[in-house]
């Protein structure tokens, strides 16, 4: 049987329009231990205060949505339980984003940074549809599949004090996704993504605090990613500069 | 975009107080400055043999001195956690992929232990 119990959620609130800072607001929450967090953000929702905003979509670590601070530990909504916490729960906006309002953040600056290492397939030569599929082996998957897991919630930038610190650092997911398509057998745009993923604020902001790969709700290891393109760029700076002759 | 977002400011000088993890990651980078003293110690250390056997000597029992035991304490305990601190994190940058299976994290740090204690025994095995 579901146990219910009482917690107190604290929710970090702004509304632009009235505030100049934000502030906390409790809100006594009756819950069952099979809850999660956002379960009792919808709650407070419906039933207490529908001025609450806060962004979520699937309810099954699926979309990204949910990503808040949740007792100061990036987490989604719908993957934190209650019955992991104790009575006082406080939820916080994604860390190193500006609030929009309340839990919503402003993610632009992550939108344009993850489109700009160009994720997505670019063909060493182009083919004919009529030359028939991309073939792969299960070798070549297995290269890059941790990466595609990654569905873009941004726990690993709140997770990232150097993010916090140089907001022009290209940040985890962005050079992990860049990384994902690198290591694709089908793909050639390397070179290109280099242009960005190589540069200062790019993976030599990071100094492997490896805090994005502990908070990552998909395991997609993002430290790892990044470690793994020092390494490559770092063959790279060698090759060009003491086998001027090699090409890549 | 909202028409005035709020941002929060990091603190520049105590944000590693946040988390147990970024205090961890302040201790890795801490202990590096050991290793830089004891490695500017050797370039002392070597400065003083130049010198002559006496000038060594005297370095030598410096060394000796509690200060100088304490510090080589203080270095080898930080080199230890320095390394080992790097040395779990191997697999994260330096996968190995067999087929398609990955070679297991704990044989690439495994391997790495195994290589520090074989120089590790050959440096002692050299300087009896």
């Amino acid at each position: 049987m579901s146990e219910e119990r009482q917690i107190q959620l604290e929710v970090l609130r702004y509304n632009p329009e009235t505030d100049l800072e934000p502030r906390y607001q409790t809100y006594t929450v009756p819950c069952v231990n099979e809850w999660v967090v956002l379960d009792a953000l919808n709650y407070v929702k419906e039933n207490l205060d529908p001025t609450l905003s806060f962004r979520w979509s699937c309810h099954m670590a699926v979309c990204g949505s949910c990503g808040y601070m949740i007792n100061g530990e990036p987490k989604l909504g719908c993957k934190a339980f209650i019955h992991e916490y104790g009575d006082h729960i406080r939820v916080e906006p994604l860390a190193h984003f500006p609030i929009e309002r309340d839990l919503v953040t402003v993610v632009e600056d992550f939108i344009t940074k993850f489109a700009s290492v160009k994720p997505y397939l670019i063909p060493k030569e182009e083919k004919p549809i009529s030359a028939g599929e991309y073939k792969q082996t299960p070798a070549q998957l297995m290269k890059f599949k941790q990466y595609t897991l990654c569905i873009n919630c941004m726990l690993c930038y709140a997770a990232c004090p150097q993010y916090g610190l140089v907001p022009e650092f290209l940040g985890p997911a962005a050079i992990s996704m860049a990384h994902r398509y690198n290591q694709d057998s089908r793909d050639g745009g390397r070179d290109q993504r280099q242009e960005v993923i190589a540069s200062h604020e790019g993976v030599w902001e990071c100094s492997f605090v490896g805090a994005c790969s502990e908070v990552c709700p998909k395991h997609v290891d993002p430290a790892g990613a990044l470690q793994q393109v020092k390494v490559a760029s770092t063959i790279d700076w060698y090759q060009e500069h003491l086998m001027p002759w090699s090409k890549k | 975009m909202s028409s005035k977002p709020y941002i929060r400011e990091v603190p520049k000088t105590s944000w590693f107080f946040r988390q147990p993890r970024y205090m961890r990651y302040m201790a890795r980078e801490v202990t590096s400055f050991f290793i830089g003293a004891f490695t500017l110690l050797l370039v002392v250390g070597l400065k003083r043999l130049a010198e002559g056997p006496e000038a060594f000597q005297s370095f030598l029992d410096a060394l000796r001195g509690p200060l100088g035991v304490l510090f080589c304490v203080a270095a080898l305990v930080a080199a230890i956690y320095h390394s080992t601190s790097w040395f779990n994190v191997t697999p994260q940058a330096m996968p190995i992929q067999r087929g398609e299976e990955f070679l297991p994290g704990k044989m690439i740090v495994g391997a790495h232990y195994a290589i520090w204690a074989v120089v590790s025994l050959i440096v002692l095995i050299m300087g009896i």
